[in-house]
Protein backbone atom coordinates (compact mmCIF):
# COMPACT_ATOMS: atom_id res chain seq x y z
CA UNK A 1 0.00 0.00 0.00
CA UNK A 2 1.24 3.44 -0.88
CA UNK A 3 -0.24 6.81 -0.09
CA UNK A 4 -0.75 9.44 -2.77
CA UNK A 5 1.11 12.49 -1.45
CA UNK A 6 0.39 14.88 -4.32
CA UNK A 7 -1.54 14.87 -7.58
CA UNK A 8 -0.14 16.91 -10.44
CA UNK A 9 -1.52 17.92 -13.81
CA UNK A 10 -0.26 17.35 -17.35
CA UNK A 11 3.18 18.27 -18.71
CA UNK A 12 5.05 18.38 -15.40
CA UNK A 13 8.49 19.44 -16.62
CA UNK A 14 11.89 18.58 -15.24
CA UNK A 15 12.25 22.33 -14.54
CA UNK A 16 9.33 21.87 -12.12
CA UNK A 17 10.70 18.65 -10.59
CA UNK A 18 14.27 19.95 -10.32
CA UNK A 19 14.77 23.62 -11.28
CA UNK A 20 17.68 24.37 -13.58
CA UNK A 21 19.41 26.64 -11.13
CA UNK A 22 20.29 23.62 -8.96
CA UNK A 23 21.83 21.60 -11.79
CA UNK A 24 25.38 22.15 -10.55
CA UNK A 25 24.37 19.83 -7.71
CA UNK A 26 24.75 16.32 -9.09
CA UNK A 27 25.28 13.86 -6.23
CA UNK A 28 22.21 11.67 -5.56
CA UNK A 29 22.84 12.25 -1.86
CA UNK A 30 22.49 16.01 -2.36
CA UNK A 31 19.81 16.40 -5.05
CA UNK A 32 16.74 15.45 -2.90
CA UNK A 33 16.78 18.79 -1.04
CA UNK A 34 15.81 20.56 -4.29
CA UNK A 35 12.90 18.30 -5.31
CA UNK A 36 10.05 20.52 -6.54
CA UNK A 37 11.98 23.46 -5.05
CA UNK A 38 9.57 26.05 -6.48
CA UNK A 39 6.61 24.30 -4.83
CA UNK A 40 7.86 25.49 -1.48
CA UNK A 41 5.27 23.78 0.75
CA UNK A 42 5.69 20.38 -0.92
CA UNK A 43 9.47 20.75 -0.90
CA UNK A 44 9.37 21.50 2.84
CA UNK A 45 7.20 18.44 3.51
CA UNK A 46 9.61 16.25 1.55
CA UNK A 47 12.62 17.58 3.40
CA UNK A 48 10.87 17.08 6.75
CA UNK A 49 10.42 13.41 5.74
CA UNK A 50 6.70 13.60 6.46
CA UNK A 51 6.07 10.88 3.83
CA UNK A 52 6.76 7.19 4.10
CA UNK A 53 9.11 5.58 1.58
CA UNK A 54 7.10 4.19 -1.33
CA UNK A 55 4.67 7.11 -1.30
CA UNK A 56 3.29 8.06 -4.69
CA UNK A 57 3.26 11.14 -6.88
CA UNK A 58 0.34 10.94 -9.31
CA UNK A 59 0.93 12.76 -12.59
CA UNK A 60 -1.09 13.43 -15.71
CA UNK A 61 0.08 13.22 -19.32
CA UNK A 62 3.71 13.71 -20.37
CA UNK A 63 5.23 13.57 -16.89
CA UNK A 64 8.90 14.62 -16.82
CA UNK A 65 8.94 16.45 -20.13
CA UNK A 66 11.80 18.75 -21.04
CA UNK A 67 15.42 18.50 -20.03
CA UNK A 68 17.44 15.27 -19.85
CA UNK A 69 18.72 16.19 -16.37
CA UNK A 70 18.99 13.00 -14.36
CA UNK A 71 18.70 14.96 -11.14
CA UNK A 72 14.93 15.00 -11.76
CA UNK A 73 14.98 11.25 -11.08
CA UNK A 74 17.63 11.05 -8.38
CA UNK A 75 15.86 13.80 -6.43
CA UNK A 76 12.70 11.63 -6.18
CA UNK A 77 14.63 8.38 -5.76
CA UNK A 78 16.28 9.98 -2.73
CA UNK A 79 12.92 9.89 -0.94
CA UNK A 80 12.05 6.43 -2.32
CA UNK A 81 9.00 7.89 -4.03
CA UNK A 82 7.15 6.28 -6.91
CA UNK A 83 5.54 8.01 -9.88
CA UNK A 84 2.23 6.88 -11.35
CA UNK A 85 1.33 8.95 -14.42
CA UNK A 86 -1.00 8.79 -17.41
CA UNK A 87 2.02 9.01 -19.71
CA UNK A 88 5.72 9.70 -19.21
CA UNK A 89 8.19 11.58 -21.39
CA UNK A 90 10.82 9.34 -23.01
CA UNK A 91 14.02 10.60 -21.40
CA UNK A 92 12.50 10.81 -17.92
CA UNK A 93 11.18 7.27 -18.27
CA UNK A 94 14.55 6.00 -19.46
CA UNK A 95 16.41 7.82 -16.66
CA UNK A 96 14.00 6.43 -14.07
CA UNK A 97 14.57 2.86 -15.19
CA UNK A 98 18.32 3.42 -15.36
CA UNK A 99 18.38 4.70 -11.77
CA UNK A 100 15.78 2.33 -10.37
CA UNK A 101 13.11 4.95 -9.63
CA UNK A 102 9.73 3.20 -9.70
CA UNK A 103 7.59 4.62 -12.50
CA UNK A 104 4.21 3.30 -13.60
CA UNK A 105 2.35 4.31 -16.76
CA UNK A 106 -1.34 4.15 -16.03
CA UNK A 107 -3.37 5.98 -18.71
CA UNK A 108 -6.65 6.02 -16.79
CA UNK A 109 -5.37 6.67 -13.29
CA UNK A 110 -7.72 8.57 -11.05
CA UNK A 111 -6.60 9.32 -7.54
CA UNK A 112 -6.72 12.10 -4.98
CA UNK A 113 -4.22 13.19 -2.39
CA UNK A 114 -4.42 10.82 0.56
CA UNK A 115 -5.75 7.85 -1.42
CA UNK A 116 -4.09 4.50 -0.84
CA UNK A 117 -2.83 2.80 -3.99
CA UNK A 118 -1.69 -0.73 -4.52
CA UNK A 119 0.72 -1.04 -7.42
CA UNK A 120 0.28 -4.55 -8.79
CA UNK A 121 1.85 -6.49 -11.65
CA UNK A 122 -0.36 -5.16 -14.44
CA UNK A 123 -2.71 -2.70 -12.78
CA UNK A 124 -2.96 -0.06 -10.10
CA UNK A 125 -5.70 -0.50 -7.54
CA UNK A 126 -7.02 2.57 -5.77
CA UNK A 127 -7.97 1.04 -2.42
CA UNK A 128 -9.72 4.22 -1.34
CA UNK A 129 -12.11 4.40 -4.29
CA UNK A 130 -12.09 0.69 -5.12
CA UNK A 131 -11.28 1.40 -8.78
CA UNK A 132 -8.58 -0.46 -10.71
CA UNK A 133 -6.59 0.98 -13.62
CA UNK A 134 -4.59 -0.93 -16.23
CA UNK A 135 -0.86 -0.30 -16.58
CA UNK A 136 1.01 0.09 -19.84
CA UNK A 137 4.00 -2.22 -19.79
CA UNK A 138 7.36 -0.47 -19.64
CA UNK A 139 9.47 -0.89 -22.80
CA UNK A 140 10.50 -4.56 -23.07
CA UNK A 141 13.93 -3.37 -24.16
CA UNK A 142 14.54 -2.12 -20.66
CA UNK A 143 13.59 -5.29 -18.80
CA UNK A 144 17.17 -6.51 -18.53
CA UNK A 145 18.18 -3.20 -16.99
CA UNK A 146 15.34 -3.30 -14.47
CA UNK A 147 16.13 -6.91 -13.57
CA UNK A 148 19.77 -6.00 -13.02
CA UNK A 149 18.74 -3.23 -10.61
CA UNK A 150 19.68 -0.36 -12.89
CA UNK A 151 21.94 0.57 -15.75
CA UNK A 152 25.17 0.75 -13.74
CA UNK A 153 25.14 -2.90 -12.61
CA UNK A 154 23.84 -3.90 -16.05
CA UNK A 155 26.69 -2.13 -17.82
CA UNK A 156 29.20 -3.48 -15.31
CA UNK A 157 28.07 -7.05 -16.04
CA UNK A 158 28.36 -6.44 -19.77
CA UNK A 159 31.80 -4.96 -19.32
CA UNK A 160 32.95 -7.98 -17.33
CA UNK A 161 31.47 -10.36 -19.90
CA UNK A 162 33.41 -8.56 -22.60
CA UNK A 163 36.61 -8.84 -20.52
CA UNK B 1 10.00 -3.67 -46.63
CA UNK B 2 11.47 -0.19 -46.93
CA UNK B 3 13.16 1.69 -44.11
CA UNK B 4 13.02 5.23 -42.78
CA UNK B 5 16.26 7.18 -42.38
CA UNK B 6 16.55 6.33 -38.69
CA UNK B 7 15.84 2.64 -39.35
CA UNK B 8 18.63 2.61 -41.95
CA UNK B 9 21.04 4.35 -39.60
CA UNK B 10 20.23 1.98 -36.73
CA UNK B 11 20.53 -1.08 -39.00
CA UNK B 12 23.99 -0.01 -40.15
CA UNK B 13 25.16 0.92 -36.65
CA UNK B 14 23.85 -2.37 -35.24
CA UNK B 15 25.39 -4.54 -37.96
CA UNK B 16 22.01 -5.67 -39.26
CA UNK B 17 20.64 -5.79 -42.80
CA UNK B 18 17.33 -4.28 -41.73
CA UNK B 19 15.46 -3.14 -38.64
CA UNK B 20 11.87 -2.04 -38.11
CA UNK B 21 10.17 0.16 -35.52
CA UNK B 22 9.78 -1.61 -32.20
CA UNK B 23 12.82 -3.88 -32.52
CA UNK B 24 15.50 -3.66 -29.86
CA UNK B 25 19.00 -2.88 -31.06
CA UNK B 26 22.36 -1.89 -29.61
CA UNK B 27 23.89 0.54 -32.09
CA UNK B 28 27.52 1.61 -32.04
CA UNK B 29 27.78 5.23 -30.98
CA UNK B 30 29.59 7.50 -33.45
CA UNK B 31 29.64 10.55 -31.19
CA UNK B 32 28.87 11.02 -27.48
CA UNK B 33 28.39 14.61 -26.37
CA UNK B 34 28.17 16.16 -22.91
CA UNK B 35 28.43 19.62 -21.38
CA UNK B 36 28.99 20.50 -17.72
CA UNK B 37 26.81 17.55 -16.72
CA UNK B 38 29.83 15.44 -17.65
CA UNK B 39 30.61 15.96 -13.95
CA UNK B 40 27.76 13.55 -13.16
CA UNK B 41 28.61 11.27 -16.09
CA UNK B 42 32.15 10.91 -14.69
CA UNK B 43 30.76 9.81 -11.29
CA UNK B 44 28.48 7.21 -12.90
CA UNK B 45 31.25 6.07 -15.26
CA UNK B 46 33.63 5.48 -12.37
CA UNK B 47 30.93 3.59 -10.50
CA UNK B 48 30.49 1.25 -13.48
CA UNK B 49 34.14 0.17 -13.14
CA UNK B 50 34.03 -0.21 -9.34
CA UNK B 51 35.04 -3.69 -8.28
CA UNK B 52 35.73 -4.87 -11.83
CA UNK B 53 39.50 -4.67 -11.58
CA UNK B 54 39.41 -2.90 -14.94
CA UNK B 55 40.88 0.55 -15.48
CA UNK B 56 38.19 3.21 -15.93
CA UNK B 57 39.05 4.34 -19.46
CA UNK B 58 36.56 5.55 -22.05
CA UNK B 59 35.95 3.28 -25.03
CA UNK B 60 37.16 5.76 -27.65
CA UNK B 61 38.33 9.27 -26.63
CA UNK B 62 38.07 10.50 -30.24
CA UNK B 63 34.31 9.91 -30.22
CA UNK B 64 33.57 11.88 -27.08
CA UNK B 65 32.83 15.61 -27.21
CA UNK B 66 32.62 17.81 -24.12
CA UNK B 67 31.62 21.45 -24.50
CA UNK B 68 31.20 23.90 -21.62
CA UNK B 69 28.16 26.05 -22.28
CA UNK B 70 25.53 25.90 -19.55
CA UNK B 71 27.26 28.09 -16.99
CA UNK B 72 30.10 29.96 -18.70
CA UNK B 73 32.05 31.58 -17.19
CA UNK B 74 31.21 29.73 -13.97
CA UNK B 75 28.57 31.43 -11.81
CA UNK B 76 29.59 29.65 -8.60
CA UNK B 77 32.48 27.84 -6.93
CA UNK B 78 30.49 24.61 -7.31
CA UNK B 79 30.26 24.95 -11.09
CA UNK B 80 33.89 26.03 -11.36
CA UNK B 81 34.92 22.95 -9.39
CA UNK B 82 32.78 20.69 -11.62
CA UNK B 83 34.43 22.25 -14.69
CA UNK B 84 37.86 21.74 -13.15
CA UNK B 85 37.09 18.07 -12.47
CA UNK B 86 35.96 17.61 -16.10
CA UNK B 87 39.16 19.20 -17.43
CA UNK B 88 41.15 16.67 -15.43
CA UNK B 89 39.10 13.78 -16.83
CA UNK B 90 39.48 15.12 -20.37
CA UNK B 91 43.27 15.25 -19.97
CA UNK B 92 43.50 11.82 -18.33
CA UNK B 93 41.46 10.17 -21.08
CA UNK B 94 42.90 12.06 -24.06
CA UNK B 95 39.54 13.49 -25.13
CA UNK B 96 40.28 15.84 -28.03
CA UNK B 97 36.83 17.23 -28.91
CA UNK B 98 36.88 19.42 -25.82
CA UNK B 99 35.75 23.05 -25.96
CA UNK B 100 36.60 24.98 -22.82
CA UNK B 101 35.46 28.51 -21.91
CA UNK B 102 37.18 30.37 -24.71
CA UNK B 103 36.55 33.32 -27.00
CA UNK B 104 37.92 31.50 -30.04
CA UNK B 105 36.55 27.93 -30.05
CA UNK B 106 33.91 28.11 -27.33
CA UNK B 107 30.14 28.08 -27.71
CA UNK B 108 26.94 26.12 -27.22
CA UNK B 109 27.35 22.37 -27.70
CA UNK B 110 24.61 22.18 -30.34
CA UNK B 111 26.39 24.82 -32.41
CA UNK B 112 29.94 23.53 -31.86
CA UNK B 113 29.14 20.00 -33.06
CA UNK B 114 27.98 21.08 -36.54
CA UNK B 115 30.46 23.96 -36.75
CA UNK B 116 33.50 21.71 -36.29
CA UNK B 117 32.17 18.93 -38.50
CA UNK B 118 31.87 16.50 -35.58
CA UNK B 119 28.49 15.23 -36.83
CA UNK B 120 28.03 13.52 -40.19
CA UNK B 121 25.00 12.15 -42.01
CA UNK B 122 24.27 8.61 -40.87
CA UNK B 123 25.89 9.00 -37.45
CA UNK B 124 24.37 7.76 -34.23
CA UNK B 125 24.82 10.65 -31.79
CA UNK B 126 23.92 10.59 -28.09
CA UNK B 127 24.08 13.66 -25.88
CA UNK B 128 23.33 14.37 -22.24
CA UNK B 129 21.09 17.21 -23.30
CA UNK B 130 17.53 16.96 -24.55
CA UNK B 131 18.24 19.34 -27.45
CA UNK B 132 20.70 16.82 -28.90
CA UNK B 133 17.87 16.36 -31.41
CA UNK B 134 19.49 19.38 -33.14
CA UNK B 135 22.01 17.24 -34.99
CA UNK B 136 19.32 15.51 -37.00
CA UNK B 137 19.71 18.66 -39.11
CA UNK B 138 22.80 16.99 -40.60
CA UNK B 139 21.07 13.69 -41.30
CA UNK B 140 22.23 11.96 -38.11
CA UNK B 141 20.11 10.01 -35.62
CA UNK B 142 20.79 12.16 -32.60
CA UNK B 143 18.99 11.90 -29.28
CA UNK B 144 19.17 12.98 -25.66
CA UNK B 145 20.08 10.60 -22.84
CA UNK B 146 20.66 10.86 -19.11
CA UNK B 147 24.04 10.86 -17.42
CA UNK B 148 23.96 7.17 -16.50
CA UNK B 149 23.11 6.16 -20.06
CA UNK B 150 26.06 8.27 -21.20
CA UNK B 151 28.32 6.55 -18.66
CA UNK B 152 27.24 3.27 -20.22
CA UNK B 153 28.07 4.58 -23.71
CA UNK B 154 31.49 5.84 -22.52
CA UNK B 155 32.16 2.36 -21.13
CA UNK B 156 31.01 0.17 -24.02
CA UNK B 157 30.62 2.45 -27.04
CA UNK B 158 27.05 1.38 -27.63
CA UNK B 159 23.64 2.81 -26.91
CA UNK B 160 22.15 0.14 -24.68
CA UNK B 161 18.87 -1.55 -25.53
CA UNK B 162 17.41 1.03 -27.88
CA UNK B 163 13.91 0.44 -29.18
CA UNK B 164 13.80 1.48 -32.85
CA UNK B 165 11.42 4.46 -32.83
CA UNK B 166 8.49 4.81 -35.18
CA UNK B 167 8.69 7.79 -37.54
CA UNK B 168 6.27 10.61 -38.31
CA UNK B 169 6.80 12.08 -41.78
CA UNK B 170 6.50 15.86 -41.91
CA UNK B 171 6.14 17.28 -45.42
CA UNK B 172 6.58 21.04 -45.68
CA UNK B 173 5.65 22.94 -48.83
CA UNK B 174 5.39 26.59 -49.83
CA UNK B 175 7.54 29.66 -49.52
CA UNK B 176 7.83 31.49 -46.21
CA UNK B 177 6.15 34.93 -46.28
CA UNK B 178 8.36 37.89 -45.26
CA UNK B 179 9.27 37.86 -41.53
CA UNK B 180 8.22 34.20 -41.18
CA UNK B 181 10.74 31.35 -41.04
CA UNK B 182 11.86 28.01 -39.59
CA UNK B 183 11.14 28.99 -35.95
CA UNK B 184 7.53 29.76 -36.84
CA UNK B 185 7.27 26.46 -38.70
CA UNK B 186 8.47 24.38 -35.75
CA UNK B 187 6.37 26.29 -33.20
CA UNK B 188 3.33 25.74 -35.41
CA UNK B 189 4.13 22.03 -35.71
CA UNK B 190 4.55 21.66 -31.93
CA UNK B 191 1.19 23.37 -31.46
CA UNK B 192 -0.36 20.86 -33.87
CA UNK B 193 1.33 17.75 -32.47
CA UNK B 194 1.19 18.84 -28.78
CA UNK B 195 4.05 18.51 -26.28
CA UNK B 196 3.80 14.73 -26.25
CA UNK B 197 2.50 14.12 -29.77
CA UNK B 198 5.83 12.70 -30.92
CA UNK B 199 6.91 11.03 -27.64
CA UNK B 200 9.07 7.96 -28.50
CA UNK B 201 8.89 8.89 -32.20
CA UNK B 202 11.11 10.53 -34.81
CA UNK B 203 10.10 13.52 -36.90
CA UNK B 204 11.51 13.07 -40.42
CA UNK B 205 11.33 16.31 -42.40
CA UNK B 206 10.65 16.45 -46.14
CA UNK B 207 9.31 18.79 -48.80
CA UNK B 208 10.45 21.66 -50.95
CA UNK B 209 10.60 24.13 -48.06
CA UNK B 210 13.00 21.89 -46.17
CA UNK B 211 15.16 21.22 -49.26
CA UNK B 212 15.59 24.99 -49.73
CA UNK B 213 16.19 25.65 -46.03
CA UNK B 214 19.70 26.46 -44.77
CA UNK B 215 21.39 24.16 -42.26
CA UNK B 216 20.88 26.90 -39.66
CA UNK B 217 17.09 26.72 -40.14
CA UNK B 218 17.20 22.93 -40.10
CA UNK B 219 19.06 23.00 -36.78
CA UNK B 220 16.29 25.22 -35.34
CA UNK B 221 13.53 22.80 -36.36
CA UNK B 222 15.37 19.65 -35.28
CA UNK B 223 16.42 21.37 -32.04
CA UNK B 224 12.81 21.98 -31.04
CA UNK B 225 11.50 18.58 -32.21
CA UNK B 226 12.01 17.42 -28.64
CA UNK B 227 9.39 19.95 -27.54
CA UNK B 228 6.84 17.72 -29.25
CA UNK B 229 8.39 14.86 -27.30
CA UNK B 230 10.33 13.49 -30.29
CA UNK B 231 13.30 11.19 -29.73
CA UNK B 232 14.88 13.04 -32.64
CA UNK B 233 14.12 15.28 -35.57
CA UNK B 234 15.93 14.46 -38.78
CA UNK B 235 16.41 16.04 -42.19
CA UNK B 236 17.76 13.40 -44.59
CA UNK B 237 21.20 14.51 -45.77
CA UNK B 238 21.23 16.29 -49.14
CA UNK B 239 23.21 18.80 -51.22
CA UNK B 240 22.82 21.49 -48.53
CA UNK B 241 24.17 19.12 -45.86
CA UNK B 242 27.26 18.42 -47.97
CA UNK B 243 27.66 22.12 -48.79
CA UNK B 244 27.49 23.07 -45.10
CA UNK B 245 29.96 20.41 -44.01
CA UNK B 246 32.43 21.22 -46.82
CA UNK B 247 32.17 25.02 -46.91
CA UNK B 248 31.33 25.95 -43.33
CA UNK B 249 32.68 23.06 -41.24
CA UNK B 250 35.73 22.40 -43.43
CA UNK B 251 35.12 18.67 -43.73
CA UNK B 252 37.33 17.10 -46.41
CA UNK B 253 36.74 13.34 -46.03
CA UNK B 254 33.93 11.32 -47.58
CA UNK B 255 30.33 12.24 -46.72
CA UNK B 256 27.60 9.65 -47.31
CA UNK B 257 24.01 10.84 -47.04
CA UNK B 258 21.32 8.41 -45.91
CA UNK B 259 17.87 8.75 -47.46
CA UNK B 260 14.67 6.85 -46.70
CA UNK B 261 13.28 4.15 -48.99
CA UNK B 262 10.28 5.15 -51.08
CA UNK B 263 8.21 2.43 -49.39
CA UNK B 264 9.32 3.21 -45.84
CA UNK B 265 6.66 2.86 -43.15
CA UNK B 266 5.50 5.96 -41.27
CA UNK B 267 3.02 6.01 -38.39
CA UNK B 268 1.64 9.31 -39.51
CA UNK B 269 2.17 11.98 -42.16
CA UNK B 270 1.73 15.67 -41.38
CA UNK B 271 1.56 18.15 -44.24
CA UNK B 272 2.20 21.84 -43.73
CA UNK B 273 1.99 24.71 -46.24
CA UNK B 274 3.97 27.66 -44.88
CA UNK B 275 2.91 30.16 -47.54
CA UNK B 276 0.09 31.47 -45.35
CA UNK B 277 1.86 31.10 -41.99
CA UNK B 278 1.89 34.03 -39.53
CA UNK B 279 4.67 34.57 -36.96
CA UNK B 280 4.01 32.09 -34.15
CA UNK B 281 4.30 32.63 -30.40
CA UNK B 282 4.49 29.92 -27.72
CA UNK B 283 2.69 31.37 -24.72
CA UNK B 284 3.26 30.64 -21.01
CA UNK B 285 3.79 28.08 -19.62
CA UNK B 286 3.93 25.37 -22.31
CA UNK B 287 5.76 25.17 -25.60
CA UNK B 288 2.66 23.72 -27.28
CA UNK B 289 0.52 26.69 -26.21
CA UNK B 290 1.17 28.22 -29.63
CA UNK B 291 -0.79 31.15 -31.08
CA UNK B 292 -0.47 33.27 -34.20
CA UNK B 293 1.08 36.60 -33.21
CA UNK B 294 -2.16 38.54 -33.78
CA UNK B 295 -3.59 37.02 -30.58
CA UNK B 296 -0.83 38.34 -28.29
CA UNK B 297 0.25 41.59 -29.96
CA UNK B 298 0.59 44.39 -27.40
CA UNK B 299 1.68 42.18 -24.47
CA UNK B 300 4.20 44.18 -22.43
CA UNK B 301 7.67 42.62 -22.11
CA UNK B 302 10.49 43.54 -19.75
CA UNK B 303 13.18 41.31 -21.23
CA UNK B 304 13.99 40.35 -24.82
CA UNK B 305 16.41 37.48 -25.36
CA UNK B 306 18.00 36.64 -28.71
CA UNK B 307 20.31 33.66 -28.83
CA UNK B 308 20.57 30.00 -27.76
CA UNK B 309 21.09 26.72 -29.61
CA UNK B 310 17.74 27.38 -31.28
CA UNK B 311 18.25 30.88 -32.68
CA UNK B 312 21.71 32.28 -31.98
CA UNK B 313 23.28 31.73 -35.39
CA UNK B 314 24.58 34.32 -37.83
CA UNK B 315 21.41 34.48 -39.95
CA UNK B 316 19.34 34.95 -36.79
CA UNK B 317 21.58 37.81 -35.65
CA UNK B 318 21.55 39.33 -39.16
CA UNK B 319 17.74 39.33 -39.28
CA UNK B 320 17.48 40.90 -35.83
CA UNK B 321 20.21 43.49 -36.49
CA UNK B 322 18.51 44.58 -39.71
CA UNK B 323 15.41 45.48 -37.73
CA UNK B 324 17.25 47.16 -34.83
CA UNK B 325 19.78 49.13 -36.89
CA UNK B 326 19.43 52.81 -36.07
CA UNK B 327 16.61 52.12 -33.59
CA UNK B 328 16.52 51.99 -29.79
CA UNK B 329 15.38 49.33 -27.37
CA UNK B 330 12.29 50.71 -25.60
CA UNK B 331 12.59 52.28 -22.15
CA UNK B 332 11.55 49.77 -19.51
CA UNK B 333 12.69 46.86 -21.68
CA UNK B 334 16.12 45.27 -21.57
CA UNK B 335 17.53 43.19 -24.41
CA UNK B 336 20.11 40.43 -24.13
CA UNK B 337 21.90 38.93 -27.13
CA UNK B 338 24.08 35.86 -26.88
CA UNK B 339 25.57 34.38 -30.04
CA UNK B 340 25.57 30.57 -30.24
CA UNK B 341 29.34 30.31 -30.59
CA UNK B 342 32.49 32.39 -30.38
CA UNK B 343 32.94 31.93 -34.13
CA UNK B 344 29.48 33.36 -34.78
CA UNK B 345 30.23 36.19 -32.34
CA UNK B 346 33.35 37.07 -34.35
CA UNK B 347 31.47 36.88 -37.65
CA UNK B 348 28.73 39.13 -36.23
CA UNK B 349 31.44 41.58 -35.16
CA UNK B 350 32.89 41.62 -38.68
CA UNK B 351 29.46 42.19 -40.20
CA UNK B 352 28.69 45.03 -37.78
CA UNK B 353 25.70 43.32 -36.16
CA UNK B 354 27.19 43.48 -32.66
CA UNK B 355 27.58 47.26 -32.93
CA UNK B 356 24.02 47.52 -34.25
CA UNK B 357 22.81 45.73 -31.12
CA UNK B 358 24.95 47.79 -28.76
CA UNK B 359 23.96 51.11 -30.29
CA UNK B 360 20.33 50.09 -29.96
CA UNK B 361 20.91 49.48 -26.25
CA UNK B 362 21.11 45.68 -26.20
CA UNK B 363 23.59 43.90 -23.94
CA UNK B 364 25.68 41.43 -25.92
CA UNK B 365 26.84 38.53 -23.80
CA UNK B 366 29.42 35.82 -24.31
CA UNK B 367 28.41 32.65 -26.15
CA UNK B 368 26.71 30.05 -24.04
CA UNK B 369 23.30 28.95 -22.84
CA UNK B 370 22.93 32.30 -21.06
CA UNK B 371 19.51 33.05 -19.56
CA UNK B 372 17.69 30.22 -21.40
CA UNK B 373 17.51 27.80 -18.48
CA UNK B 374 17.71 30.16 -15.55
CA UNK B 375 20.93 28.86 -14.05
CA UNK B 376 23.31 31.62 -14.72
CA UNK B 377 22.36 35.15 -15.71
CA UNK B 378 19.50 37.24 -17.03
CA UNK B 379 16.97 36.11 -14.41
CA UNK B 380 13.51 37.67 -14.40
CA UNK B 381 11.90 39.59 -11.55
CA UNK B 382 8.55 38.69 -10.02
CA UNK B 383 5.69 39.16 -12.50
CA UNK B 384 8.08 40.09 -15.31
CA UNK B 385 7.58 38.87 -18.86
CA UNK B 386 10.27 37.75 -21.28
CA UNK B 387 10.03 37.33 -25.04
CA UNK B 388 12.75 34.98 -26.15
CA UNK B 389 14.08 33.12 -29.16
CA UNK B 390 15.00 30.17 -26.92
CA UNK B 391 13.21 26.83 -26.80
CA UNK B 392 11.34 26.44 -23.50
CA UNK B 393 8.87 28.48 -21.51
CA UNK B 394 8.05 26.15 -18.62
CA UNK B 395 7.11 27.89 -15.41
CA UNK B 396 10.33 29.01 -13.74
CA UNK B 397 12.42 28.29 -16.82
CA UNK B 398 14.29 31.59 -16.65
CA UNK B 399 14.89 31.17 -12.94
CA UNK B 400 11.72 32.65 -11.46
CA UNK B 401 8.44 30.73 -11.13
CA UNK B 402 6.63 34.07 -10.75
CA UNK B 403 7.60 35.18 -14.26
CA UNK B 404 6.38 34.39 -17.77
CA UNK B 405 8.26 33.47 -20.95
CA UNK B 406 6.94 33.77 -24.51
CA UNK B 407 8.89 32.13 -27.35
CA UNK B 408 9.29 33.59 -30.83
CA UNK B 409 11.57 34.08 -33.83
CA UNK B 410 14.48 36.54 -33.92
CA UNK B 411 12.58 39.06 -36.07
CA UNK B 412 9.63 39.12 -33.69
CA UNK B 413 12.03 39.56 -30.74
CA UNK B 414 13.83 42.45 -32.47
CA UNK B 415 10.65 44.25 -33.53
CA UNK B 416 9.25 43.88 -30.01
CA UNK B 417 12.44 45.22 -28.41
CA UNK B 418 11.84 48.58 -30.10
CA UNK B 419 8.27 48.91 -28.88
CA UNK B 420 8.47 47.10 -25.53
CA UNK B 421 5.39 45.07 -26.40
CA UNK B 422 4.93 41.96 -28.55
CA UNK B 423 4.99 43.40 -32.05
CA UNK B 424 4.20 41.94 -35.45
CA UNK B 425 7.30 42.55 -37.60
CA UNK B 426 5.16 42.43 -40.74
CA UNK B 427 3.56 45.73 -39.68
CA UNK B 428 6.89 47.57 -39.69
CA UNK B 429 8.36 48.31 -36.29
Amino acid sequence: MAKVIITLGNDISTDDIYPGRYMATVLPTETPQFAFADRTDFNAQLKARTFLPGSVIVGGENFGCGSSREQACSTLKGYDLAVVARSISRIFLQNSINLGLQVVICPGIEASEGDELEIMEDQVLNRTTGLAFAQVKLPAARKGIMDAGGLIPYTRARLMARG
Amino acid sequence: MGMTVVEKILARASGLAAVAAGEVVEPQVDLAMSHENAALVINQFQEVFEGTGLAAKVWDPSRIAIIFDHRVPAESPKTATNQKKIRGFVADNGITKFHDIRGDVGGICHQILPEYGYVRPGFVVVGTDSHTTSHGALGAFSFGVGATEMASAWSLGIAMNIEVPATIKVVVQGEFPPFVGPKDLILNLIGTLTAQGANFKVLEFHGETIRKMSTSGRIAICNMSVEAGATSGIVPGDAETVRYLREEAGVTDAITCVTPDADATYVRTVEIDVSGLAPQIACPHMVDNVKPIEQVVGTKVQQIVIGSCTNGRLDDLADAAAILRGKKVAEGTRMLVFPASSKIFAQALDKGYILDFMKAGAVVMNSGCGPCLGVHEGALGDNEVALSTTNRNFKGRMGNPKSEVYLCSPVVAAASAITGVITDPRKGA
